[in-house]
């Protein structure tokens, strides 16, 4: 236990964290589940993100500063961007890529700045205490949520092709016609934290709640900022994939207001 | 002389070309008129269906819509004035009462009380309550569905493909002739596409005859 009265892990107590994933890996290859090397590759790969996270988090936190702040920023975004195309499994053009970038962008940068200018408030907005993990949690959720609102998107665009055109040809506008497809994608994409928000505090104490009562927090001030963050990461999930549908869905239609083929979708400049 | 309304082309197509699947050098169709479409299965009809509803574009030639080309005019306010309706009629989510008004809502138009929608179902001998799920209902049902939905429209020119397709011959007659006399009464231009040529001399005061994309004849109908 240190100074504050946080048991510290020490190495052998994280050695041993390891050994209980081994036990894991073991029962994995018995029971001829092959997903030994994901297990081994993911756990390897979080250590050392975490380790590089740490060690930048303590930089940032000995030597604030803004620019440095704000590319640590973009980078997050970049990554999150990059990140949401490789979930998608389908080839994307280059017009949704760019919905996709600056959905996210937008969606998360509007959500950040409110929930550090007003909600925070005061002159902490800029402190790397708050906006990187922040930052980081509204990002990380909105990334997931536009994975899931993409995909449904262009599966539901083309599985309801007749729906849509049996539309089209009774003088619906594009977004009338597509106004299902939008809605399931938007539900795909908040289903995730709403179902997170209806199990807090019951069937689960999420991540960060725990790791602020872990270092030492009252739970009471650590509750206040999970249902803060909570509400913003929602605003944030929501804005992002509204920024998104609102624009997407004219990607599967021309100038005719015709329904493209994939294939047409695909090559749309 | 100027032509009697009667006459007045709805549609006119001129070198219209469209993939490999349809060719028409020339083609006049009349307004306030019933045309029929007939050919086999792969022969274009569908195809022609959907370029008169802006639904696809040529790719070489000229359609006129009363003498403008089509590709002036916006898609979504041609295709709330020439409605179409596909060989498999599409049903959307909700009840009876929100698939027979969703055409109205789509077009923006006025929406019909209750009264109004009961009597279109009637005359497509449809016998089901307005709050009945629409996707139970049988193919032909929902045929009949889609054709009472056109008719609340009131459009100015009916495309419809195949509109019998899922109705037995004594549906299919009854249905028939109260779609024909509604059109005719309220002065629509009706263009229907079948594979029956019985149905067409029965029902079109012109057959155009398509064959591999091609029109082989066009032919003006006395039916009764």
């Amino acid at each position: 236990m240190n100074k504050s009265g946080i048991v510290d892990i020490e190495l052998w107590q994280l050695i041993a964290a390891y050994a209980y994933v081994i036990v894991l890996l073991v029962i994995v290859r018995i029971m001829g589940i092959k997903r030994e090397k994901i297990i081994v590759v993911s756990s390897i790969r979080m250590t050392l993100q975490l380790i590089i996270a740490g060690y930048v988090l303590i930089y940032l936190f000995n030597h604030p500063s803004f620019g440095f702040l704000l590319l640590l920023f973009l980078l997050m975004e970049g990554f999150a961007i990059n990140n949401t195309f490789t979930r998608v499994k389908v080839p994307l053009n280059r017009e949704l890529k760019k919905i996709i970038a600056y959905s996210l962008c937008g969606g998360t940068t509007i959500s950040l700045m409110y929930f550090l200018l007003v909600v925070i408030g005061g002159n902490t907005w800029s402190d790397p205490r708050y906006f990187i993990p922040i930052a980081g949690m509204l990002i990380g959720n909105s990334m997931t949520g536009i994975s899931l609102g993409i995909n449904r998107l262009i599966d539901s665009m083309r599985t309801e092709r007749d729906r849509i055109e049996g539309a089209l040809m009774l003088g619906a506008t594009p977004k009338m016609a597509s106004k299902d497809s939008v809605n399931k994608a938007f539900d795909a994409s908040i289903l995730p934290t709403i179902n997170s928000m209806l199990g807090m505090g019951i069937v689960f104490l999420p991540g960060m709640m725990t790791g602020q009562i872990l270092s030492g927090t009252s739970p009471l001030i650590a509750i206040k900022y999970q249902i803060a963050i909570m509400l913003g990461i929602l605003g944030s999930v929501a804005f992002t994939v509204l920024i998104f549908v609102h624009r997407a869905y004219k990607v599967f239609f021309n100038k005719e207001a015709q329904l493209l083929l994939p294939e047409e979708t695909d090559t749309k400049k | 002389m100027e032509s009697p309304d009667n006459e007045k082309p709805v549609f006119t197509l001129k070198e219209v070309k469209f993939n490999d699947i349809l060719y028409i050098k020339e083609l006049t169709i009349a307004e306030k008129k019933t045309t029929a479409m007939v050919g086999k299965s792969g022969s274009g009809k569908t195809t022609l269906l959907k370029l008169l509803n802006k639904l696809i574009s040529p790719d070489s030639g000229t359609i006129y819509y009363r003498d403008t080309p089509l590709e002036t005019i916006d898609s979504v306010a041609l295709r709330r004035e020439v409605v179409m309706m596909p060989q498999t009629p599409v049903i959307f989510e909700g009840n009876i009462r929100e698939n027979l008004l969703i055409g109205l809502k789509f077009s923006e138009k006025k929406l019909s009380p209750d009264g109004r929608l009961m009597s279109v179902l009637q005359a497509v001998g449809l016998d089901k309550k307005l709050d009945e799920p629409a996707h139970l209902l049988s193919g032909g049902e929902k045929q009949r569905l889609a054709l009472a939905r056109l008719m609340l429209m009131v459009p100015r020119v009916w495309l419809l493909d195949e509109p019998s397709s899922a109705l037995d011959k004594e549906t299919e007659d009854e249905v028939m002739k109260k779609i024909m006399d509604f059109g005719k009464r309220n002065g629509s231009t009706i263009i229907f596409v079948t594979h029956s040529t019985p149905m067409a001399e029965k029902y079109a005061e012109e057959i155009i005859e398509i064959e591999n994309g091609e029109i082989v004849s066009i032919k003006q109908n006395q039916h009764e």
